[in-house]
């Protein structure tokens, strides 16, 4: 099971990149000067994240060096390893909600500090890649209109990021530990 | 929210490093951190360009709209109450065709669309339909192929395995919005959540406002003379409603209502 996951996140990208190119050339786009055209914003997206991940970054990185990291997280474990998810994900599982920035910020820390293979990388990775910012959405969205009684929006959409994380941590722990 | 998360974690650590004599850590950390944080986001910048280019391949050559009319028979089963015939059918078809395919930038104003059309379907003007509920559940809880910034992070601090995490997030992501999906229903039904009830209590507590821009066959009819009168107010509970329908922050709506319930 394990190995048609892994053959499953090693082909998905290459296949999906040549069936998208095939079929744009397929229907007469010019497909390479399209795509240098739309390369151009991806310099613009990773730069533009650059003062989150500052601002997460070094709040952590101080958090961490502190020790104040590892009292919350002996604090969190006996709760969080009943479903065996490492304590050191939850923070960023619940910032998930409210920030996509920040959690971004929190997952490339845990990614530094566990590396990208560890049980804590792979899990947050995976819990940050399943769902989005339950918070922001809901300003965004309800905003545009102006709904302002947004009823089981916010509930329906917690109780879906803790499915996510969750069903992160069992897929995760399945798969590889 | 963001301002106390980030403070709190700050001063924290000042504290803490304090108390175990670890301020010196906390000082190399910071300067140390904020370089790495550079590190990463140039290393997102090549994985980031690629899949940006991708998109535009994927919005010029109408893959999106062909995947939207392909997905089109599964908006029938979701949003039950939206006519077969309403623009709103489309556009939240291109929605999900948008961020299946990953294309983050398009997904969002196409979400954006889909939510003023089922406006027009909504009687009143600031209380959520069961449809907008629906969507929206499926916008926080994302359906995706390849979650992009995951795996940009991850090639950021190390290329090798990057793209390890699709297959899981795939599973993972469908669980969530399986579940949030779930819980929209079986929430939306319930006493305290319930459209109608929604509305009578507003319209009890005097806030209820109507929406000029329906188009649907069910309009909203309020009695004569409806806010003008005092009949309706219910003196403290409906000028707390009124602030909380002024208000932008859904949260503390949804408290406030709360509230308001337990207090009747």
């Amino acid at each position: 099971m394990t190995h048609v996951l892994e053959l499953i996140s090693t082909w998905a990208i290459p296949v999906v990149v040549a069936v998208i190119v095939f079929y744009a050339l397929f229907k007469k786009v010019p497909v390479y000067s399209v795509f240098t055209e739309g390369a151009k914003e991806g310099f613009k997206t990773a730069v533009m994240i650059i003062p989150y991940l500052v601002a997460m970054l070094c709040a952590i990185g101080m958090f961490r060096a502190s020790g104040a990291m590892n009292w919350l997280v002996d604090a969190i474990n006996p709760v969080t390893k009943l479903i065996g998810l490492p304590g050191e994900v939850l923070p960023m599982g619940i910032m998930r909600s409210f920030s996509g920035g920040g959690a971004e910020g929190m997952l490339a820390d845990l990614l530094k500090e566990y590396g990208t293979t560890s049980q804590i990388g792979r899990i947050a990775s995976v819990a940050l890649g399943s769902t989005e910012t339950t918070f922001y959405i809901v300003a965004v969205y309800y905003g545009a209109i102006g709904v302002t009684n947004s009823r089981h929006s916010i509930a329906a959409g917690l109780l879906g990021d803790l499915a996510s994380l969750i069903a992160a941590t069992l897929i995760v722990n399945a798969m590889w530990f | 929210m963001m301002n106390y998360i980030w403070v709190a974690f700050v001063v924290v650590a000042v504290i803490a490093g304090a108390v175990t004599g670890t301020m010196d850590d906390v000082l190399s950390n910071t300067f140390e951190f904020a370089g790495t944080a550079v590190d990463i986001a140039i290393g997102l910048i090549g994985i980031m360009s690629f899949f940006c280019g991708l998109m535009k391949v994927i919005e010029v050559s109408g893959l999106c709209e062909k995947l939207g009319k392909a997905l089109s028979p599964i908006m029938r089963l979701l949003f039950p109450e939206v006519p077969s015939d309403h623009p709103a059918n489309s556009i939240i078809a291109l929605y999900f065709a948008a961020n299946i395919l990953g294309i983050g930038n398009a997904a969002t104003p196409f979400g954006l669309k889909a939510m003023q059309e089922l406006q027009t379907l909504n009687p009143t003007k600031r209380i959520a339909t069961d449809a907008q509920c629906m969507l929206l559940a499926i916008a926080t809880t994302s359906i995706t192929l390849i979650p992009v910034t995951a795996i940009g992070l991850r090639a950021g601090v190390q290329a090798k395995g990057a793209a390890e995490i699709i297959a899981p997030v795939i599973i993972a992501t469908a669980i969530s919005t399986i579940v949030g999906v779930f819980f929209t229903i079986v929430l939306g039904k319930t006493k305290r959540w319930k459209f109608d009830n929604v509305v009578a209590r507003d319209m009890a507590a005097g806030v209820l406002e109507i929406n000029e821009d329906y188009i649907g066959d069910k309009p909203i009819v309020l009695p004569e003379n409806y806010g003008k009168s005092d009949d309706f107010s219910k003196g403290d509970d409906s000028a707390k409603s009124d602030a909380s329908a002024k208000g932008d922050d859904p949260a503390k709506i949804d408290e406030n209502v709360k509230k308001d319930e337990v207090q009747k």
